[in-house]
C-alpha cells in the first residue's frame, strides 16, 4: 500500500491534535504552526489529486481495519481532493495574509486561541469533504460551528457577540435538523456508511412503500444544511456576522465554511439518494425556487447597503444562491457548475473581504462608502485586488465568475420548461444587479481626488496573497476546461 | 391511523419533542430558554435514536451464559450513536451557557431583542 493513501488521515489528524498544542503557545507560535498545518494540509491534497489523476479513480480508506458497521471510512476521489485542494489554498492564504485583519482586531492574548479554532475549522473542513458516514459528518458540522462561533466572538466587542450569538442559533438549529435527517434515514435503512445507504435507498425507493419517509429524510437534511449555508430565506444573518467578525473571519466563514456544507451536501444528494430520486422526492424544484429568489433578493439587499462589508456578506448570500440552483436543477452539468462555482466563489470572496479590510483600514476604519472615496490613492493595491474580485462577481470574461455563470447558463439548456427560461432570466437579472452594486462600490474608491497618493504600507504577505488570488481567478477562469474535465471524471465516480 | 401511531409511540413523542425544542430556540428571546429548547431537541433525537436501538426480549451485547448467538442481543451502534450525540449536545451547551454569560457581563440582559435594540441604537448615534 503506497504510503500517500494514508495522508488524508495525517491531515485531519494532525490539525485536530495540534489545535489543542496552539491553545498554550504563544500567538506568534500558534500562527507559525498554523500556518505550517495549512501548508502540509495543501501539499498532500494536491499530493493525493495527483495520485487519483494517474491511477484514475478512488479509493477507501478504512479506519483501524475495521469494516462496516462498526468502523469508519474516508473515501477519496478527484472531486474530493480537488475541493479540498483548494480549500487548503484559501485557508492558508487566508491566515496568511489576513495577518493584518486578525491582529489589529483580536486581544494578542487571544491569538492562540484563535489559531487553535482555526485549526480546528481546518480539520471540520476535511472531514465534511473526505468522509465516507454522515454522522462523522454530523458530529464535525457541530465542530465546525462551534469553533467558526469561536473565531467570531473573539473580536470581543459587543457588536461582534451578538452577532455570534445569531449565527450560533441559526447554525444549531440547522444542525438540530441535520442530525434529525440523518437519525431518521438511519432508522429506515440501518446504515451510515454512504455506499451502504446508496444501496438501501434504492432498494426501498424501488419498493415503492417508503418515498413520504425518504423525502421527509431529505427535506431536513436539505433544509438543515441550508440554514447553516445561508440560503434564503435564511440568509439575514450573514450581514451581521461578516459585517461585525474580523475581515478573516469573515473570509473562512463566506470562503469556505458555508461551501464545505454545501459540498457535503451535494455528495449525501449525489451519493446517498442519487440524482434520479433526489429529482424524483421534488426537493429539486423546492430548492431551485429557493436558490433563484436568494439571487435577486442578496443582489438586491446588496445594492441597497451603504457598508462595504454588509455589501460583500449580501453578495455572498446572491453567490450561494448560484450554488444551490446548480443543485435545484439536478443534472450531473448543474452539478458540476455548482462544484466550479464552489470553486470560483472561494477564491473570490476571501480576496473582496480582504481588500475590503485594507481600504476601510487606510480610509480611517471607516465602512461606510461616502469616506471610501478615493481609497485607491490611498491603497492602489487592495483598490485593484478588490476591482480583480468584482469583475469576477460580476462575470467579466476570463475570470472564474463569467466561467461559472456560462456553465449554469448551458446547463439549463438541457430542459425545455421554466427552469430553463427562470434560469437564464435569473442571470441576467443578476449580472445586471452584481454590475449596479460592484460598480457603485468601485466608483467610491477610484473617485478622483487632490489628496496625494501615499506610499502603501500595506503586509507584504497581503500583497502576495492578493497576488495568489487574483491569479488563480484567472487561472480558474482561463483553463476552467481543465477543472471541469476533472470534476467531470469524479462526478462518475463519486 | 390510530394503530400505527400506537406502534410508534416512542417515535411519535420525539417528533413532538423535536417540535417543541425548535421552536423554543428559534423563536424565544431569552438566551435560557433558547438553551433549554436546544437540549430538549438533542433529546429528542437522542430518544427516537434509542427506540432504534431498544428490542423487546433482546439484552445489551455482552455475552452471558454462553449465549453467542447476535440474535439475542440488541445492536449497539445506537447506543454508540446517542453517545455521540450526548457529547456534542454538552460541549454546544456549555458554549451556548459561555456565550449568554459573556452577553449578560456586556449588555446586563439575557434577551436577544433587547441586545440587538441597543446596538441598533448605538448604531443610530454613530450616525
Amino acid at each position: 500500500m503506497s504510503f500517500c493513501l494514508n495522508l488524508p488521515l495525517f491531515m485531519i489528524v494532525a490539525p485536530l491534535s495540534f489545535s489543542v498544542i496552539s491553545s498554550v503557545l504563544k500567538g506568534k507560535a500558534a500562527r507559525i504552526l498554523s500556518l505550517v498545518l495549512n501548508a502540509i494540509c495543501l501539499i498532500f491534497n494536491i499530493n493525493i489529486l495527483v495520485y487519483c489523476l494517474i491511477n484514475g479513480g478512488s479509493y477507501t480508506y478504512m479506519m483501524g481495519h475495521f469494516p462496516h458497521p462498526w468502523g469508519n471510512e474516508l473515501k477519496i476521489s478527484l472531486i474530493e481532493t480537488i475541493i479540498s485542494s483548494i480549500f487548503s489554498l484559501v485557508m492558508f492564504s487566508i491566515l496568511l495574509g489576513g495577518k493584518e485583519s486578525i491582529e489589529d482586531v483580536i486581544d494578542h492574548s487571544k491569538l492562540n486561541l484563535y489559531y487553535a479554532l482555526c485549526n480546528l475549522i481546518n480539520a471540520s473542513l476535511l472531514v465534511l469533504v473526505y468522509t465516507n458516514d454522515i454522522f462523522t459528518g454530523y458530529v464535525f458540522v457541530e465542530i465546525c460551528t462551534l469553533a467558526s462561533t469561536g473565531i467570531l466572538v473573539l473580536r470581543g466587542s459587543g457588536k461582534s457577540l451578538a452577532a455570534a450569538i445569531r449565527y450560533m442559533v441559526f447554525a444549531l438549529i440547522g444542525s438540530g435538523l441535520l442530525l434529525f435527517g440523518i437519525v431518521y434515514l438511519y432508522n429506515i435503512t440501518g446504515n451510515l456508511l454512504i455506499p451502504n445507504l446508496k444501496e438501501s435507498i434504492i432498494v426501498l425507493w424501488e419498493t415503492g412503500k417508503y418515498h413520504l419517509p425518504l423525502l421527509t429524510a431529505i427535506l431536513f437534511i436539505t433544509v438543515g444544511i441550508s440554514i447553516k449555508s445561508g440560503l434564503f430565506p435564511f440568509h439575514f444573518w450573514m450581514a451581521d456576522t461578516y459585517g461585525s467578525g474580523s475581515s478573516a473571519s469573515s473570509s473562512i466563514l463566506s470562503g469556505v465554511i458555508s461551501k464545505a456544507y454545501i459540498f457535503f451536501l451535494i455528495k449525501i444528494i449525489c451519493d446517498v439518494f442519487t440524482l434520479e430520486i433526489f429529482n424524483a422526492t421534488g426537493v429539486s424544484t423546492i430548492i431551485f425556487i429557493f436558490a433563484l429568489l436568494g439571487i435577486v433578493v442578496g443582489s438586491y439587499q446588496a445594492i441597497r447597503e451603504n457598508d462595504i462589508f454588509r455589501m460583500c456578506a449580501y453578495s455572498s448570500a446572491a453567490q450561494i444562491g448560484y450554488i444551490y440552483m446548480g443543485i435545484g436543477l439536478g443534472t450531473k452539468e448543474s452539478i458540476v457548475a455548482s462544484l466550479f462555482q464552489i470553486g470560483a466563489h472561494a477564491l473570490t470572496k476571501p480576496a473582496l473581504f480582504l481588500s475590503s479590510y485594507r481600504i476601510s483600514k487606510v480610509s480611517d476604519g471607516a465602512h461606510k462608502f461616502k469616506n471610501l472615496e478615493g481609497a485607491y490613492k490611498r491603497d492602489m493595491f487592495a483598490s485593484i485586488c478588490f476591482s480583480q474580485g468584482a469583475l469576477s462577481m460580476v462575470g467579466i470574461p476570463l475570470t472564474a465568475g463569467f466561467m461559472s455563470k456560462y456553465l449554469f447558463g448551458t446547463s439549463a439548456f438541457v430542459f425545455s420548461d421554466y427552469r430553463l427560461y427562470l434560469t437564464l432570466i435569473v442571470l441576467v437579472i443578476s449580472t445586471i444587479l452584481n454590475t449596479i452594486y460592484f460598480t457603485k462600490t468601485m466608483v467610491r474608491i477610484f473617485t478622483l481626488s487632490n489628496d496625494a497618493i501615499k506610499r502603501n504600507d500595506a503586509s507584504l504577505q497581503y500583497k502576495i496573497i492578493g497576488i495568489v488570488f487574483m491569479l488563480s481567478n484567472f487561472a480558474l477562469g482561463i483553463f476552467a476546461n481543465n477543472f471541469i474535465e476533472i470534476i467531470q471524471r469524479g462526478l462518475e465516480i463519486f | 391511523m390510530l394503530e400505527i401511531l400506537l406502534n410508534n409511540r416512542i417515535e411519535c413523542v420525539a417528533v413532538i419533542l423535536f417540535a417543541v425544542g425548535f421552536v423554543t430556540l428559534l423563536v424565544n428571546p431569552n438566551m435560557i430558554k433558547k438553551i433549554i429548547g436546544l437540549n430538549i431537541m438533542d433529546s429528542a433525537c437522542n430518544l427516537f435514536l434509542t427506540s432504534i436501538g431498544f428490542e423487546y426480549g433482546k439484552t445489551a451485547p455482552i455475552v452471558v451464559d454462553g449465549v453467542t448467538s447476535t440474535s439475542a442481543y440488541i445492536n449497539p451502534l445506537p447506543a454508540g450513536l446517542v453517545l455521540t450525540s450526548i457529547v456534542v449536545g454538552v460541549s454546544v451547551t456549555a458554549v451556548m451557557l459561555a456565550l449568554s454569560y459573556k452577553m449578560y457581563e456586556k449588555y446586563h440582559t439575557l434577551n436577544l431583542n433587547e441586545v440587538y435594540r441597543i446596538n441598533h441604537e448605538s448604531e443610530e448615534d454613530e450616525k
